[in-house]
């Protein structure tokens, strides 16, 4: 069936089109163009090719098994994700998060946000040319997911922040590795800024390049840096201010005008800000009430002497996610053995702990939370990212939903690049930053 | 309460168009009308509680419960940073509703979403497509009644 665009085009224009796999579009979209010589004068959008019915899977999935999911939805700032999807369900469920575990929760989002921004405007510069820019924040992202992989052993996939908390404790080494973190990211924002801010090639190419209106942004729902660029003041963590966030201080960057280059900015502004919460969290942040184990029975030995007696040792496991982690689970996870995972060192010592384990594993079992419907939103990389659930008190969600900022944010690109060149159109979704795993689902 | 006033102002001008006003876990919720969905959604975006955001807009299936689909439409209020989601029964016999295109335009990607994997139709609509699935796609996924695991590929899978 002949799309809209090729039952309207006119007789003398061309038809081209960009993607569905461009190397100048990150992530499969399909833009088609027609144009008369340069010129864009309509086009249409087409998303759908990462589809993989996300909210399908997860109306067959329990609550606790569908997390994974939820890291592949945006997939440069995963933990943002894990925290909205769990979230929600903790509105559903009415629990309360220990207050280290929170602190822990905004760290982790925040260096999520700086790896999703990085992410965004080095595909961007790199388009528009600039191949140093996009190295030099490449390097600073490495730093970030090295602490981000040091605490919860994985660095994209984390499924780090769980219902009721978090997966484990942070890693003793942690505050040395986000200190230089935080180090070299600023030292890179500082060389970009130098190397963007006044560049005439990147300015060409970015100011007042798709500019967008303040009642458009709030017509199309844009939110995030997007909507923040063009001068509106909106910033779920301010406007609805959920873990920590209202006792740090932190600024919301705007933007003026709503192009490209406010977009960028903006993004490079918040980035600052994002440090600025990481250094204050990390000061503030509740101090375990107990050290980390490093000595102590393997978990074999543990698990023979368990045939005996009950163990009274302390266990010595791994240091991220498999350590022995039972004292520290006041500081990290709600007090509510129902909702969450028991220990790894009692479900294999212990009967109690196997059938705890059981309990909360088996099908019918396990996270129920009681019907009802939430909507419970946080700040992702790309804006407001909400998820709405409706429960019907069995195991699994009844419906899920998600919210994808950039899903808003896309559907606005056709008028964006209306009358304008071809060209423009890279710098623009550049600075969308159009997430396959969150647009499509 | 200004959140109360709100919807309690929806009631007052809408006496027959407003079902059931109603706070659930924090959120305020209107239960409505089919019919009056374009009315109401107006007044919420020009009238006094400003909702000038579209923040979302989706569908729940419920088989066997009359009438079997529920839209759910999420506003807010950048003046007022409120919240406010509206609920509204759609028959499975009848899936015409009115289409929010005119008031919000990212209702146009929306609506198509909610059309592609529920089948329910805009009325209104400038260009009711699918979004996600592709064109000769049969049934609508996200209903209940469409099993996890049918395929149909666009190619077909080699044996």
């Amino acid at each position: 069936m002949p799309s809209r665009i090729q039952q309207q085009a006119r007789q003398d224009t061309m038809l081209l089109n960009m993607g569905p796999s461009h190397p100048a579009m990150h992530g499969t979209i399909r833009v088609m163009l027609e144009l008369d010589g340069e010129r864009i004068l309509n086009s249409e959008v087409e998303v759908g090719y990462l589809h993989r019915g996300f909210e399908k899977t997860c109306e067959h999935r329990t609550y606790f098994s569908l997390l994974p999911y939820t890291d592949r939805l945006n997939y440069v700032s995963p933990l943002i994700n894990n925290l909205g999807y769990v979230m929600t369900v903790e509105k559903l469920l009415g629990v309360e998060v220990p207050e280290r575990a929170q602190y822990i929760r905004v760290l982790m989002s925040e260096l999520s946000r700086i790896s999703d921004h990085l992410t965004c405007l080095a595909a961007m510069a790199m388009e528009c040319g600039a191949f140093t820019a996009f190295l030099y924040k490449m390097k600073a992202r490495e730093f970030l997911w090295d602490v981000i992989e040091q605490t919860s052993g994985a660095r994209m996939t984390t499924s780090y922040i769980r219902i009721g908390g978090v997966r484990a404790d942070l890693h003793p080494d942690f505050d040395s590795v986000l200190k230089k973190a935080v180090e070299e990211t600023r030292l890179v924002l500082k060389d970009v800024h130098g190397l963007l801010d006044k560049n005439k090639i990147f300015l060409n190419r970015t100011r007042d390049v798709g500019v967008m209106s303040q009642e458009d942004a709030v017509a199309f729902g844009w939110t995030g840096p997007c909507l923040r660029s063009t001068g509106v003041s909106y910033d779920v963590r301010k406007a609805h201010p959920y873990l920590v966030y209202d006792r740090l201080k932190w600024e919301v960057p705007l933007g003026e005008r709503g192009d490209n280059f406010d977009r960028y900015l903006v993004r490079m502004k918040e980035m600052e800000q994002s440090l600025r919460i990481i250094e204050q969290a990390a000061v503030r942040i509740p101090k375990s009430s107990r050290a980390f184990i490093a000595e102590g029975l393997s978990p074999g030995q543990a698990i023979q002497e368990s045939r005996r007696q009950r163990v009274r040792k302390d266990i010595a496991l791994s240091p991220n996610l498999e350590g022995s982690e039972e004292a520290r689970y006041p500081d990290i996870l709600a007090s509510d053995k129902g909702f969450v995972v028991p220990p790894k060192e009692e479900t294999y010592t212990t009967i109690e702990g196997l059938i705890n384990h059981f309990k909360f594993f088996m099908r019918g079992h396990g996270l129920r939370p009681p019907k009802g419907e939430a909507y419970f939103a946080v700040e992702g990389g790309n804006g407001e990212l909400g998820f709405y659930i409706v429960s019907d008190g069995t195991d699994r969600p009844y419906r899920l939903h998600l919210r994808a900022p950039c899903f808003h944010i896309v559907s606005a690109l056709e008028q964006l690049i209306r009358g304008r060149y071809v060209a423009d159109v890279i710098p623009t979704f550049g600075s969308m930053n159009m997430i396959g795993g969150e647009l499509d689902r | 309460m200004e959140e109360e006033t709100i919807l309690e102002r929806l009631r007052k001008e809408f006496p027959a168009g407003v079902k059931e006003v109603l706070t659930s876990l924090g959120d305020e919720v209107a239960v409505i009308d089919k019919e009056a969905l374009l009315p109401i959604a107006t007044f919420l975006r020009d009238g006094p509680g400003e909702f000038k955001m579209l923040l979302d807009l989706t569908c729940v299936d419920y088989p066997g419960r009359e009438p079997r689909f529920e839209m759910v439409v999420h506003l807010f209020s950048l003046s007022r940073n409120r919240r406010l989601r509206i609920k509204t029964g759609i028959d499975e016999s009848d899936l015409r509703i009115a289409s929010l295109t005119s008031l919000w335009k990212n209702a146009d990607w929306l609506e198509r979403e909610v059309f592609d994997l529920f089948g329910v139709r805009f009325e209104g609509h400038p260009d009711l497509r699918r979004i996600f699935m592709y064109d000769g796609f049969e049934g609508h996924p996200l209903r209940k009644d469409y099993p996890l695991r049918r395929r149909q590929p666009l190619i077909p899978l080699k044996e």
